[in-house]
């Protein structure tokens, strides 16, 4: 998709005074959650887990170049094929040339972010095949002519009164005086209309959650079955997603398989944990004929060895969206791009640039919430100071922000004259601010201080307070003595 | 199409970022080590120690997801058992299974049950599989690919009934894998294996679970004491 990160501003804005966006977000962000915590608290060995599955995620990314050729080679072995692309425009070419090569028409799609990050419909649908999304979530942000806003849940900016309007206006050959008040009347809905895609779909393409190197399995997770309708039912099914995903071997992916889905929707594991290896084998009745995995780079070699590797053990699972304060005010879409909340805040930069996508790791409190409920403990308030470094180095951040910075700068490594302009302020302000303790208002801090109030200095710096403190000590040695 | 040159291009970026060659002996042994060994991490208590343990942690998780479960004492209480649970479902006494040797040999001689074999057709209302493993720490079901239990049988039709000979269950995952790699071979898997806990369902509209999303709607599991 075209990002729009750069105008995080005024689409957050724009968020904020959006009502009924705000009754969806309040509806959706309290379940997920008390949900997690509930899952965590009944699994005593739950923060051991993360611990394990930060170390088995940092084994691999130190051996990544490795695992990938013992995976290609099992692929290779089982049946299946490897491709590898840099850059999404090479991915959407690889798929679309399987697509051609297969005369595939309908093609179904399990839901993937990473198809998203490649913009995979739009080049489908320009090539004149019809993907439909399969993932209840995702097919109903598609039949909107939307983008996901949620990784784990895509329509969890909207309200159910918003999907029956969509289902109404889409779904025309059904009974229009058809009860389709209560979710279970959506769902059952969208199965019949789906089905009839399963049936009919040529090519089935889905992300991966994990690979594994032990047995070249792309291995995926869903509540709904619909991924695996995906692989099972065409004739090819195309498993597009990224270098990171691996893991050595099964046991690996049993550990961390423990920490996704508590951490995700709080439940102890996902309804359907698939493991796809390979084609269907001779003689089994059911299953896809050829298999391909696509393995995209995109910008994630470039993490390795450098202050975002840490983000590329990233699971997916959403917890750090789940708990963080912007996200639950603005909703998934003010983001701009594929990854929102603090995740996407560190991992779009890095893959569109942060001349695009700098005010993302701004639009953070730090209050740190994302990096404690991280399952995978990734430093994320960290990254995204690391962005904000590297934005200012790169003159991306704005003229004022950067002179009053460089100013500050200048003046903090002069320690006698930042003691001489800072000393008489400090009193001012501590004067001026005495009565009330704090500032509702100050000049040329109107905006920042809207939000917030400001301590009032309590008149003498730390130095001159330590200055005094010495003196008197000394004094007091002088009487002893 | 893909070539070898943008193969060699991610390998090559990730090696210089890592600051590897690719031939380090230290690295590849490690690697080889884990590929190899699989070395079991932590494995949390509730995986159970004994079998009594472990039916019941398999047999709650199951059921707080919705699904019915069955203790069969043996083989040939089985097809009354399912006679019964279509009955109290209220579905036609029809189901189709695939070649599990296993489910090959019951006799459904005293039941009106029809049976069927062979891949799941669309018009299937209820299906039976048999899980090669189970694992009790989440109330997980295994189901492997190939002819004697079609996969498509796990997802297609509204109902799926599986049989799980108690022998079979295990505490936690690892355990299962290792019973897999005993019957696959080390490093082999068929084109697919599913872990199925519970019934098909969705909480994408208003975050409320709805049960019967694209697959099955129903779930029941036999869990059969027999030897």
């Amino acid at each position: 998709m075209q990002p729009s990160s750069s105008n995080f501003k005024p689409n957050a804005a724009a968020a904020l005074a959006d009502s009924t966006l705000q009754r969806a977000l309040a509806k959706a962000r309290s379940g997920f959650q008390s949900k997690r915590a509930r899952a965590r608290s009944e699994l005593p060995e739950f923060d051991a887990l993360c611990e394990q599955a930060k170390d088995i995620k940092n084994h691999t990314l130190a051996h990544l170049d490795l695992y990938l050729e013992i995976f290609e080679q099992k692929v290779t072995e089982s049946g299946g094929r490897v491709h590898w692309a840099r850059t999404p425009e090479q991915a959407r070419k690889l798929i679309l040339g399987i697509c051609k090569e297969a005369g595939a028409h309908t093609i179904t799609k399990g839901k993937s972010m990473v198809a998203e990050e490649i913009a995979l419909n739009p080049a489908l649908e320009a090539a004149g095949f019809q993907p439909v999304e399969t993932d209840l979530g995702e097919y109903i942000v598609q039949i909107r002519k939307e983008v996901p806003s949620h990784i784990i849940a895509p329509a969890f900016h909207l309200t159910r009164e918003q999907v029956e309007a969509d289902f109404r206006r889409t779904h025309l050959d059904l009974d229009k005086d058809r009860s389709l008040t209560k979710p279970e009347e959506l769902v059952a809905e969208a199965r019949g209309i789906l089905r009839d895609k399963f049936v009919k779909a040529d090519v089935g393409i889905t992300g991966a959650n994990f690979l594994v190197a032990e047995t070249g399995s792309s291995v995926i997770v869903t509540n709904e079955g619909n991924a695996d309708l995906t692989h099972l039912l065409p004739r090819v099914h195309i498993v597009l997603t990224t270098i990171e995903k691996l893991v050595p071997n099964l046991s690996d992916v049993s550990g961390i398989l423990r920490v996704l889905a508590r951490s995700a929707t709080g439940q102890d594991i996902s309804m359907y944990t698939t493991f796809m290896t390979g084609p269907r084998r001779p003689g089994d009745p059911d299953g896809p004929e050829a298999y391909h995995v696509v393995l995209l780079d995109n910008g994630r070699s470039e993490m390795l060895g450098a202050e975002f590797q840490d983000m590329l053990r990233c699971i997916r699972c959403g917890s750090c969206i789940n708990h963080c304060p912007v996200y639950g005010a603005v909703g998934g879409h003010a983001y701009g791009w594929v990854y929102p909340g603090p995740m996407g805040a560190v991992l779009t930069p890095s893959l569109i640039g942060v001349h695009e996508a700098g005010h993302l790791p701004n639009a953070s409190s730090f209050c740190g919430r994302c990096e404690a409920v991280c399952p995978m403990k990734i430093p994320l308030p960290k990254m995204m100071r690391h962005w904000r470094e590297r934005e200012f180095e790169q003159g991306e951040s704005p003229r004022i922000q950067r002179m009053s910075i460089k100013a500050w700068s200048w003046l903090a490594r002069r320690p006698q004259l930042y003691r001489r302009v800072m000393g008489p302020l400090i009193g001012l302000l501590g004067e001026w601010g005495k009565r009330r303790g704090n500032f509702r208002w100050l000049p040329m801090a109107g905006q920042w201080l809207k939000h917030r109030d400001l301590a009032a200095p309590a008149g003498r710096s730390f130095h001159e307070l330590w200055q005094l403190e010495q003196n008197r000590r000394i004094r007091e040695a002088d009487i002893r003595r | 199409m893909s070539s070898q040159s943008d193969r060699d291009a991610i390998i090559g970026a990730i090696r210089k970022n890592l600051g590897a060659r690719g031939d380090e002996p230290g690295r590849r042994g490690r690697v080889r080590t884990r590929i190899e060994r699989s070395p079991n991490g932590i494995i949390p208590e509730r995986a159970g120690y004994d079998l009594a343990e472990r039916i019941d942690q398999f047999t709650a998780s199951l059921k707080s997801q919705g699904v019915t479960v069955e203790e069969v004492e043996n083989l040939k209480a089985l097809p009354g058992a399912i006679a019964t649970i279509l009955a109290e479902f209220n579905l036609p006494a029809q189901l189709r299974h695939g070649d599990d040797p296993l489910l090959a040999t019951l006799d459904w001689s005293d039941t009106l049950i029809e049976t069927q074999t062979g891949a799941a057709h669309l018009d299937d209302a209820t299906s039976l599989s048999r899980a090669v493993t189970a694992t009790a720490e989440t109330g997980t079901l295994v189901l492997t690919s190939g002819t004697n239990n079609p996969s498509t049988l796990n997802f297609l039709p509204e109902t799926h009934l599986v049989v799980l000979m108690t022998r079979d269950l295990c505490g936690s995952y690892e355990e299962a894998w290792d019973r897999i790699r005993a019957i696959y071979g080390r490093g082999n898997l068929p084109s697919t294996v599913n872990y199925v806990s519970g019934p098909s369902a969705s909480a994408d509209i208003e975050q409320t679970l709805v049960r019967g999303a694209h697959g099955p709607k129903r779930l029941a599991v036999f869990l059969v004491a027999e030897k």
